[in-house]
């Protein structure tokens, strides 16, 4: 561990971004859309454990957000939890869901995300479908207002952002980040090497998981009314994937100004006309993907300079 | 009741090996998942829709029409974005972002240019009533659209199997590398597999709306799942192995409707996610695909 490093890393990435969440409800009204940047700052970066260090693309991220919204809800539906108890639940939610999907890592490129992509949305037909409606009601949504409580649960978002920008800072300042790293770029000669090639990528994929499980926990708690659809929109899961991109992977400072900027934009822009958005978005899309794909960080890390 | 779901299930399954066809031809030959597959076929039946609406074109025709107009197209597009995309580090996986880009602004403009409503062309312009086989009654609109599927399969035999251009594309295919190496032309032969990826998914577009019911701008991303399931249960770069895939496909797809309907949609999903987990190289490869 180079502590100067990751003390660095924190103190002028991970920290003005907390401070800034943490004071701004006092200042600006609209919660729900704060909430929604750490929401995505949180999903982007648990994305980047995944695709950047690791080089595997989950096309379906969103499985796991949406198992965590589920697994929160069920357990203060049926067995009554207390929120955090069920916030639990909703990262063990994930992670079962993580290791019975394990044997996809074997899969490689194209091949994984697309399978992925099919995993969550089985997940999302068996917990939409009429005849769960007993357990999960099915397509007509679940209502948590019992446990309604948004002060709380923006808290508990920003704590959970916080310790994913932790494990990022931890990823990019240990051995162990180094290695997937390594693994990432040829895995075979990390082999050679001694490095555990599979054990990096598994404990990379739950991690990952179990981020977009606690981050879709803390959304069921603080939207407490929400349908399936809302909890497992293929868009939030592409979100966090191009948010990622544009910001430069494997780095803490991409996927904070990935969000930043776009999901800024995009809430500039206001959505008046859904098609003209998804239009520009689009465009957006393709763009950086030809002329900016490894991301905005490369403008900086190609003349040299090293980016947190 | 198993009879109707078994035949149903096999019109279908050439059907959706027209459908997955495209797909398959691109990813084949340039290692990019066309993500934008499920979106051209709805242009192409859109362009079905306003030909018969408008010219009161014969689905046939529309069908030729989308076909050359769509190659035509494709070139272009090629150039304009392949090369560029596979200089970078990761080309499958940016592959995947950039489509799905381009899928969004082929929606988008065709939600803003159509409108977002369902559209349909009446099933009897393929022809009046239904046909009679093993006592069982299956829509003309049905066989006809199966047949075409069939002949249009039948032709990308021919071109990959029997003409120099389609053993250009297959030696491709299998190294691009060593191809270039060889002095292929791999760009040329890239583009032209490129457009004929896409005149297929308009092809398969234009009985579209028979095979569906209706069609609207947002169908794309179901499609595109089935297609992607249709190609991998099959195996990939070899139009046999679709073949199969379809067949797989829609027989499972009609015992699921006719025996579990709610679940029915689960099935895509599942099918891809199983055969890709026990028998990724699909039922007819032998390459692997581990990571």
């Amino acid at each position: 561990m180079r502590d100067g490093r990751a003390l660095k890393d924190t103190v002028f990435v991970a920290l003005p971004v907390l401070v800034l969440l943490a004071v701004a409800p006092f200042v600006y009204s609209n919660t729900l859309l704060l909430f929604n940047f750490v929401m995505f700052l949180t999903l982007a970066q648990g994305l980047n454990v995944i695709y950047g260090f690791t080089g595997f693309l989950p096309f379906g991220y969103v499985g796991f957000f949406g198992a965590g919204a589920y697994g929160f809800a069920l357990a203060v539906m049926h067995l009554h939890f207390p929120p955090f108890a069920a916030l639990a639940m909703a990262g063990i939610a994930a992670l079962v869901l993580a290791v019975i999907l394990t044997p996809m890592m074997r899969l490689s490129g194209a091949y994984f995300a697309i399978a992925n992509l099919a995993a969550a949305e089985a997940v999302y037909q068996v917990i939409s479908n009429p005849a769960l409606e007993d357990v999960t009601r099915g397509p007509y949504g679940v209502s948590l207002s019992d446990v309604y409580a948004p002060g709380w649960s923006y808290g508990t978002a920003l704590a959970i952002l916080a310790a994913t920008l932790g494990v990022v800072v931890w990823l990019r300042n240990s051995s162990f980040g180094l290695s997937l790293m390594a693994i990432r770029e040829d895995p075979i000669s990390a082999a050679m090497a001694g490095v555990s090639v599979v054990r990096g990528r598994v404990i990379a994929w739950l991690i990952a998981a179990l981020i977009a499980g606690l981050s879709g926990g803390v959304f069921a708690w603080q939207v407490s009314v929400f349908y399936p659809e809302a909890a497992f929109d293929f868009s939030i899961g592409i979100f966090a994937i191009v948010f990622t991109l544009f910001g430069g992977i494997a780095t803490l400072l991409g996927p904070v100004l990935g969000v930043l900027i776009l999901y800024g934009i995009y809430n500039a822009i206001g959505i008046t006309v859904p098609q003209y958005f998804q239009l520009i978005y689009g465009v957006l899309i393709v763009g950086f993907a030809l002329f900016l794909p490894n991301g905005l960080t490369s403008l900086l890390t190609r003349r040299g300079t090293r980016v947190p | 009741m198993l009879i109707h779901a078994l035949l149903s299930g096999f019109v279908f399954g050439l059907y959706f090996t027209l459908v997955g066809l495209g797909l398959n031809l691109i990813f084949g030959v340039m290692r990019i998942v066309n993500l934008a597959h499920g979106d051209f076929l709805m242009l192409g039946a859109f362009a079905a829709y306003w030909l018969f609406t408008l010219a009161g074109l014969h689905p046939l025709l529309s069908a030729l029409c989308v076909f050359a107009g769509f190659l035509v197209l494709g070139i272009p597009i090629y150039y304009l974005i392949v090369p560029r995309l596979q200089q970078s580090r990761d080309s499958e996986m940016l592959s995947l972002i950039l489509f799905f880009g381009l899928s969004q602004i082929v929606e988008a403009l065709a939600a803003i240019g159509f409108g977002s409503g369902e559209r349909s062309i009446p099933g009897k312009v393929l022809g009046v009533g239904s046909v009679h086989l093993f006592g069982q009654g299956l829509p003309i609109a049905w066989l006809f659209s199966g047949a075409v599927s069939a002949a249009a399969v039948f032709f990308v035999y021919l071109y990959l199997y029997h003409t120099r251009l389609g053993t250009l594309t297959r030696a491709v295919m299998v190294s691009r590398d060593e191809a270039m190496a060889t002095g292929i032309d791999v760009h040329r032969v890239s583009a032209i597999a490129f457009g004929l990826g896409l005149a297929l998914a308009g092809v398969s577009g234009v009985f579209a709306p028979f095979m569906f019911g209706s069609v609207t701008p947002a169908m794309g991303v179901e499609v595109n799942v089935a297609a992607f399931a249709v190609i991998v249960v099959g195996t990939l770069g070899n139009p046999v192995g679709t073949a199969l895939g379809g067949a797989i496909y829609g027989v499972s797809l009609m015992l699921m409707q006719t025996y579990l309907g709610s679940w029915s949609n689960i099935l895509p999903n599942l099918l891809l996610i199983a055969v890709l987990l026990v028998r990724p190289q699909g039922l007819l490869g032998r390459a692997a695909r581990h990571a």
